[in-house]
């Protein structure tokens, strides 16, 4: 149990949250029309005949889509629902172009599923997903373009939508946002919604309402719409909660209602009351049968499901001896993992784990990229642990050949080349800068010799950098000591 | 001489190029133009687009090619979406508008080599029995009552359709049946009407009025005429979920089955109390006719009958009020600007909906709102169930059912009830087989004592159109029905 409390005037109290995420689909083509429903482009050059609501245009569903929410589905465990069907939710809006929007009220697609959230003490807690339902996005309306006409683009019109509801066991802010990044993580990892939260094809609602700990039930919920980062999910949870809280403790109730986020005042603002609320009259589109799944169709959906975020991390853990913490922040998005494999793979994976959380994850952040256009390919970086590996060079010397590959784009064996990086193995040649060193330092040989041990460090030091740092380190310790103790 | 054919011995006549498509074209123009600013059959007339098309039908013929209907001249029910020809669903909020796509059943009809005159008047959105809620004004039927001018309603809402097929001033027409829109207005008008299977048509293109009940189906003089018209017009369409994929018959192959063996069911509950005894004596008739050509009458029950229309009237306005939620002036079609969304709504629909749609949007609006919804929409489709396993059980015992199509003939324009639930009573003997997606056609069977034809009403089994077309056309036969209304093509004014 979360233990996250927010203390009022008259006590502590706990939040109840549960949230409705819009994931978009990542298909070819809209939920029911063929049109392209890929992101951008001209207003209104991604609309046929169907998205426009033409009279005698009827939607055609669109397979990849209900395959796309199959897999989602299985990714979260949850319940196939073989038999599902689509209605229609009416309202008016000058971006809704037939007045309503298909969708599944009353038998949703996917039904009860679960997702694992850790959070950072490390407790693992499970939130229930009630259900998952496949939609249509509406156009967008845009008001700034003239003082007192609006226009309307449709190209989002149409787009399938994964609506994704959770239980409410959501008990702190830092559970939500924790609950949002895994279940982006999941979808990403299926190819099923590319998780973009600025371009809008993640937006969530959030449900919240507060009690007493230990009571029975749950209070009136307002519910927090179109909030579209993480950090917005997990401010405005807590800001709700904390109104809810002085409204409660000045004797006051709760209306149930829909209300916006405003980031920059940091204020939760009424949207519309419960009367206000419309009334959708869902009923069953009669321009489209009853959806019904084979049992052979989701199996080979199954079959060829990618491997999803934990199963990876348990993986990793086992092939590559990484920690619990290691696998978390490798397996955080796919492709670092897919990089991380492609290095470590038959490699020392210790080094490779270290080198890629460190220094080079430092690369990429100094260099403001990400994994997917990294100025070192997971080969380029491969042949520099391998000269590592081989004793080419050292630990060091590898540090400052990363850094040139950052920048110039060489690989790790021509830099090694150019700047004469390789390292001095030859034992003579170690061993007469040791002695150069120990002539050159007799006081601090004497202090040495008389018990003064930690000198040992300054020793190798100045070896190293006598040797422009090239020299084997291992090589210079082993020297070292047997000359100090002649 | 040009009026005297029928869709087939046209077909047959052109064939032989005893008559040439440019022929056969102009005469039924001519007599658009001589007859229709009175029966105003036609909202849009294409001349041009259809002389042109008769051109390149006879060159088509002269070559020995073309489809099943080269060089026809038809009319379309103006609910069908033609490409390029302006297309009003019979409303003012679509009195402009002008679709850039074809209809799948106009597309199939084209294909075939049918040519367009233009487009056919009806009930705006289909809604009425009548015809007379046209935004471009009422039909007249081209049939008289004996020693009276008062014009009659051609029925609905294919009443355009009806009429243009029963004066001559086409071959076939295409009519859309929800609750009895072909059905009726074929009785009415002394013409032939099939209403398929439900899926069997594409509803592609086609302006819905109710999505679960809308099929489209072919209008003219003869059961013959009918089967050429519907080989052409049914398929499967992928831009059509709930059209069926099956292969489509040669119709009027099945024509010649006859009826020996076949067991026809004579429904109890359609024999209602005030069923007028001209029409109880049509419907005897029926049954003599095809018990005489070896068919086994069999009485059977269909115990839901009599919640047919309420039910109808339910599922049918709840799917039209959503579907009529898109003419909102924003995208096409007319707008009335308001200083709000909202007043944009609310002007553009109060200007451009008739009453009787608007009617029919409120209504439809009411019984799936919150709290109504269990009550009315839903056991609606509990009855609409319960309404077609009353017709598979009758299936179970016979091949065939006989019903009258209407339980009165055309009435006249001044004698419409002013109580929409009276009106909506024409459709007691359609609705069933609508609700229960069944093939269903209406074929002319004599003429009451005023001289107004009556049609008797042949229902079938799911997919099981040649049984209905052979059925129909033995009817046909027997009934000899070769009266022609008062105002006709072939008849000089």
């Amino acid at each position: 149990m979360s233990n996250y409390r927010i203390t009022g005037n008259t006590g502590e109290w706990e939040i109840v949250v549960g949230m409705e995420v819009h994931a978009q689909v990542v298909s070819q083509s809209k939920l029911f029309s063929g049109a392209s429903a890929s992101y951008g482009g001209e207003p209104n050059s991604h609309v046929s005949l169907v998205d426009a609501g033409f009279p005698g245009m009827l939607p055609v569903l669109n397979e990849e889509c209900v395959a796309q929410a199959v897999r989602t589905g299985l990714g979260l465990r949850a319940k196939i629902n073989k038999f599902s069907r689509f209605d229609r939710k009416n309202y008016f809006y000058a971006d809704l172009p037939t007045g309503y929007q298909i969708s599944q009220f009353e038998h949703p697609i996917i039904g009860e599923g679960k997702v694992e959230i850790e959070l950072p003490d490390g407790e693992v807690r499970v939130i229930g997903v009630t259900r998952l339902h496949l939609e249509q996005d509406a156009g967008k309306s845009i008001h700034d373009q003239d003082p007192t006409r609006s226009f309307i683009d449709l190209n989002r019109a149409g787009v399938a939508l994964m609506e994704i509801v959770s239980e409410p066991d959501i008990r702190s802010p830092e559970e939500a946002g924790a609950y949002l990044r895994k279940l982006r993580q999941i979808l990403r990892y299926l190819g099923t919604c590319d998780g973009n939260m600025e371009e809008g094809s993640m937006r969530a609602d959030v449900n919240v309402s507060v009690r007493r700990p230990g009571e029975e039930g749950y209070r009136t919920r307002c519910e927090i719409k179109n909030l579209n980062s993480v950090r917005y999910v997990m401010q405005a949870i807590e800001i709700e909660a904390e109104r809810q809280i002085d409204i409660w403790e000045e004797g006051g109730t709760i209306d149930q209602e829909t209300r916006l986020f405003d980031h920059v005042k940091g204020e939760t603002r009424s949207l519309r009351t419960k009367e206000d609320a419309h009334d959708y009259r869902y009923f069953p589109d009669p321009d489209l049968l009853p959806l019904e799944l084979e049992q052979s169709w989701i199996d080979e959906l199954k079959a060829h499901l990618p491997e999803l975020p934990e199963d990876k991390r348990a993986r990793l853990e086992k092939e590559y001896g990484v920690s619990r913490y290691e696998s978390a922040v490798l397996t955080a998005e796919q492709s670092v993992a897919d990089f991380y494999e492609e290095v470590a793979k038959g490699q020392d994976a210790r080094l490779a784990t270290n080198w890629i959380l460190g220094d080079f994850f430092a690369a990429l952040n100094r260099t403001g990229r990400s994994i997917e256009n990294s100025p070192v390919s997971a080969q380029g970086l491969r042949e520099l642990l391998g000269l590592i590996s081989d004793s080419t060079i050292n630990g060091k010397i590898a540090k400052e050949v990363l850094e040139d590959m950052v920048e110039t784009g060489e690989s790790a064996q021509a830099i090694v080349d150019r700047k004469g990086l390789k390292q001095v193995t030859d034992t003579g040649a170690i061993e007469k800068s040791i002695q150069e060193i120990l002539d050159a330092n007799a006081d601090k040989v004497a202090e040495y010799k008389s018990g003064k041990e930690k000198l040992f460090g300054f020793f190798v030091g100045q070896t190293m950098k006598a040797m422009k740092g090239k020299a084997n380190p291992a090589l210079v310790n082993e020297l070292l000591k047997k000359m100090l103790s002649a | 001489m040009a009026f005297n054919y029928t869709l087939a011995s046209a077909r047959d006549a052109l064939k032989k190029r005893e008559i040439s498509a440019v022929e056969l074209v102009d005469a039924h123009l001519s007599a658009i133009e001589r007859l229709d600013d009175r029966l105003n059959s036609f909202i849009t007339r294409t001349p041009d687009q259809a002389r042109q098309a008769a051109k390149q039908a006879d060159e088509q013929l002269a070559k020995g090619e073309g489809g099943a209907l080269c060089g026809i001249p038809l009319g379309i029910k103006d609910l069908f979406a033609t490409e390029n020809v302006r297309t009003t669903a019979a409303s003012r909020i679509l009195d402009n508008f002008i679709p850039p796509y074809e209809s799948t059943v106009t597309a199939n009809l084209k294909q075939a080599g049918a040519i367009s005159l233009g487009k056919l008047n009806l009930d705006e959105f289909a809604m009425g029995s009548t015809n007379l809620t046209s935004a471009f004004g009422g039909v007249e039927n081209p049939w008289k009552r004996k020693g009276s001018d008062a014009r009659l309603v051609p029925g609905g809402s294919s009443g355009g359709s009806a009429a243009a097929v029963a004066a001559g001033l086409v071959l076939g027409a295409t009519g859309t049946d929800t609750g009895g829109s072909i059905r009726q207005p074929a009785s009415f008008c002394g013409i032939t009407g099939v209403k398929p299977t439900y899926g069997r048509c594409s509803r592609f293109g086609t302006i819905a009025f109710a999505s679960s009940l809308d099929q489209a189906g072919p209008m003219a003089q003869t059961v013959r005429d009918c089967a050429i018209m519907l080989e052409a017009m049914a398929g499967f369409d992928p831009k059509d979920s709930t059209s069926v994929n099956k292969d489509v018959p040669h119709y009027e192959a099945a024509l010649d089955r006859g009826v020996k063996g076949l067991k026809v069911g004579i429904p109890k509950e359609y024999r209602i109390d005030n069923l007028p005894s001209e029409i109880a004596a049509l419907w005897d008739n029926g049954i003599v006719w095809l018990k005489d050509a070896g068919a086994e009458i069999v009485d059977v029950s269909l115990p839901h009958t009599k919640y047919g229309l309420p039910t109808y009237y339910i599922a049918a306005l709840a799917e039209a009020s959503s579907n009529l939620a898109r003419y909102d002036g924003v995208r096409y079609g007319e707008r009335v600007s308001g200083k709000s969304l909202d007043e944009l709504y609310e002007a553009t629909r109060s200007a451009g909906f008739g009453d009787e749609v608007k009617r029919r949007i409120l209504l439809g609006t009411h019984v799936l709102s919150s709290g109504y919804y269990d009550a009315y929409y839903l056991r609606a489709q509990k009855v609409r169930t319960l309404l077609r396993r009353d017709f598979l059980q009758a299936y179970e015992k016979v091949d065939v059912l006989l019903t009258p199509t209407a339980p009165s003939g055309a009435f006249a324009w001044d004698e419409k009830p002013t109580d929409p639930v009276q009106v909506y009573l024409n459709d007691v003997f359609t609705v069933p087989a609508s609700l229960a997606g069944v093939p269903a056609m209406s074929v002319p069977a004599g003429l009451d004592s005023q001289g107004v034809p009556l049609g008797l009403q042949l229902i079938g089994r799911h997919f099981d159109e040649e049984t209905l077309l052979a059925a129909g056309f033995v009817l046909e036969q027997a009934a000899s029905f070769t009266h022609r209304p008062t105002l006709h093509a072939g008849v000089s004014a």
